[in-house]
């Protein structure tokens, strides 16, 4: 990162799983899978990973895929902020390096949420605790997908935002998911295919709302000098920042319509020396279509209010000025409830210049931000092809 | 968790009741005012300031709070009209309006709105609190229009 002295934390190899359907694999499987992929990427063994980073939904997750996967690593993160986790977790893995604390650093996911619990997933629309702080709004029959149309209600109501432009990104995304043979729908979407398939939670509309896969991904750290041993082309975390807002709560975010993203984008900036108008590509949380209008204004690529007009005219195209989610997203290609890693994943592969027909040309920047929970928490990562 | 499902397999499986709030310590002096028709929020007695839900302090200035009653009038914050929900606490009232309100008194909480068409709901729109009771120990602050 900015100002540092050797020990430059960089990426050396991203990998995928197979997705978005595996019903002949255990969840392990899947983190095991794209573990193996992500470290021949890399030119590296499980035998060189001294530190490891996963987050699953139970307690000592990160302990469990230790011991599945044979490691004893002397640096372990399992910090779990919903869909922005990963960001979070190749923060910490940077800063881990950078302080000398381990060399190499796997940082795995999996899940297979499709097969094990399929469409009975549906909205997230069951009660949570009926005492404490998260009480206050589980009564009341709101779903996921609900906290996220309140967002999208609010700003409609606020800056005219229409259902129209929210559907265009989901129409390009889909044009994106065209080009990637893994991608769960790959058949072409038109803006009125999205307004008129079912509303699920006024406004949003069930093709507002991400996808649900199977899936996995993972990434592999080093430091800068490691990987001049390596044969593979590095890429550099040039800097990062995360935060949170509120939790199950959305009645506890005081502002629907601007995310963690306003606080920790602009850090994540400052900290990596550039700032929106030098990223060449994005890779940004979909869970919802209002989830990348929001966080396009918070990151600073257009002024509050502006996302609508902003997302017109195929700008986050491949082709347009801000090519954005190249794989197709979780709005068409893979959502496998934390989806942070493809994030990180793809945007790797853009800057080594490995992204297939979605190849932005030149990419020297790339942001991946994440979001988790009900708009709750961001983390973004700016990465770049050279060294800072 | 992800949207694009539909619940599936409880079509056949009966209604439940909503559902009703397990008081704790620090909410039972609320839920209790429910069961008198009266909505609490806390107010800071350093700088006036109202929350909900309670915490030990105002997040504000973090002054001392007390329990106030609140006039039960507010408006809209945002809404959302649920229409799809396999929960079988909820199926049966879809479409059901669920809502941010502004309390007068400044707090917003959730909840539904009640007592009319979803289209007749809209962002700033007056609401004023119903309660329903739902257990021995609480009512819910539903919200209806203003009329």
């Amino acid at each position: 990162m900015k100002g540092t002295r050797g020990r430059l934390p960089v990426i050396v190899g991203v990998a995928t799983s197979d997705y978005p359907h595996l019903p002949g694999l255990s969840e392990h499987q899947v983190h095991a899978q794209a573990a193996e992929r992500a470290l021949a990427d890399a030119g590296l063994g499980f035998e060189d990973v001294d530190g490891y980073a996963t987050a699953g939904f139970f307690p000592m997750y990160a302990v469990g895929l230790c011991e599945y996967l044979g490691l004893r690593p002397g640096w372990l993160d399992e910090t779990n902020i919903g869909g922005a986790s990963f960001e979070v977790l190749a923060e910490h893995a940077a800063a881990a390096l950078q302080a000398g604390v381990c060399e190499v650093v796997l940082i795995t996911y999996g899940s297979v949420q499709l097969s094990q619990m399929g469409r009975r997933l549906g909205t997230g629309g069951g009660a949570g605790a009926l005492s404490g702080p998260s009480s206050y709004d589980a009564l009341w029959g709101n779903t996921l997908v609900g906290s996220y149309a309140l967002a999208a209600r609010r700003h409609m109501h606020e800056y005219g935002t229409t259902p129209e432009q929210l559907a265009e990104i989901a129409v390009t995304m889909r044009r994106h998911a065209a080009s990637n043979p893994m991608a769960q729908y790959r058949e072409p979407l038109t803006v009125e295919d999205v307004l008129s398939s079912k509303l699920v939670a006024d406004p949003l509309h069930m093709l507002d709302c991400c996808v649900i896969s199977d899936g996995g991904a993972a990434c592999v750290m080093t430091t800068a000098e490691r990987a001049a041993d390596l044969d593979c082309v590095p890429v550099y975390v040039l800097g990062a920042a995360h935060t949170t807002s509120h939790h199950l709560n959305i009645s506890q975010m005081a502002d629907l319509t601007t995310t963690a993203a306003a606080r920790c984008g602009p850090l994540a900036f400052e900290r990596a020396g550039v700032g929106p108008s030098d990223v060449d590509v994005l890779q940004v949380y979909d869970s919802f279509t209002i989830t990348v209008l929001e966080t396009l204004e918070d990151l600073g690529f257009c002024a509050k209010g502006e996302g609508g007009p902003f997302v017109e005219g195929g700008r986050l195209g491949v082709g347009g000025d801000l090519p954005t989610n190249t794989d197709g997203g979780g709005l068409s290609a893979c959502h496998p409830g934390m989806r942070g890693m493809f994030l990180i994943v793809e945007a790797v592969r853009q800057l080594r210049g490995q992204a297939g027909p979605n190849q932005v040309p030149g990419a020297s920047v790339a942001v991946a931000h994440g979001t988790g929970g009900m708009l709750s928490t961001g983390a973004t990562l700016v990465l770049g092809d050279q060294r800072p | 968790m992800s949207g694009q499902g539909t619940g599936q397999d409880q079509g056949a499986q009966e209604a439940k009741p909503r559902p009703a709030p397990v008081p704790d310590p620090e909410s039972e002096p609320f839920w209790a005012a429910t069961l008198e028709g009266r909505l609490l929020v806390q107010r800071c007695g350093a700088c006036g300031r109202a929350q909900l839900y309670p915490r030990p302090h105002c997040l504000a200035c973090r002054g001392p709070v007390e329990w106030v009653a609140a006039s039960g009038r507010g408006q809209v914050y945002s809404f959302t009209v649920i229409r799809q929900n396999p929960s079988r606490s909820f199926r049966h009232l879809i479409p059901y309006v669920v809502a941010l309100v502004d309390l007068e008194e400044g707090p917003r909480l959730m909840t539904n709105i009640v007592g009319c068409d979803p289209s007749e709901v809209q962002v700033g729109t007056p609401v004023r609190v119903r309660f329903e009771q739902v257990s021995e120990q609480a009512a819910l602050p539903l919200f209806e229009l203003e009329r």
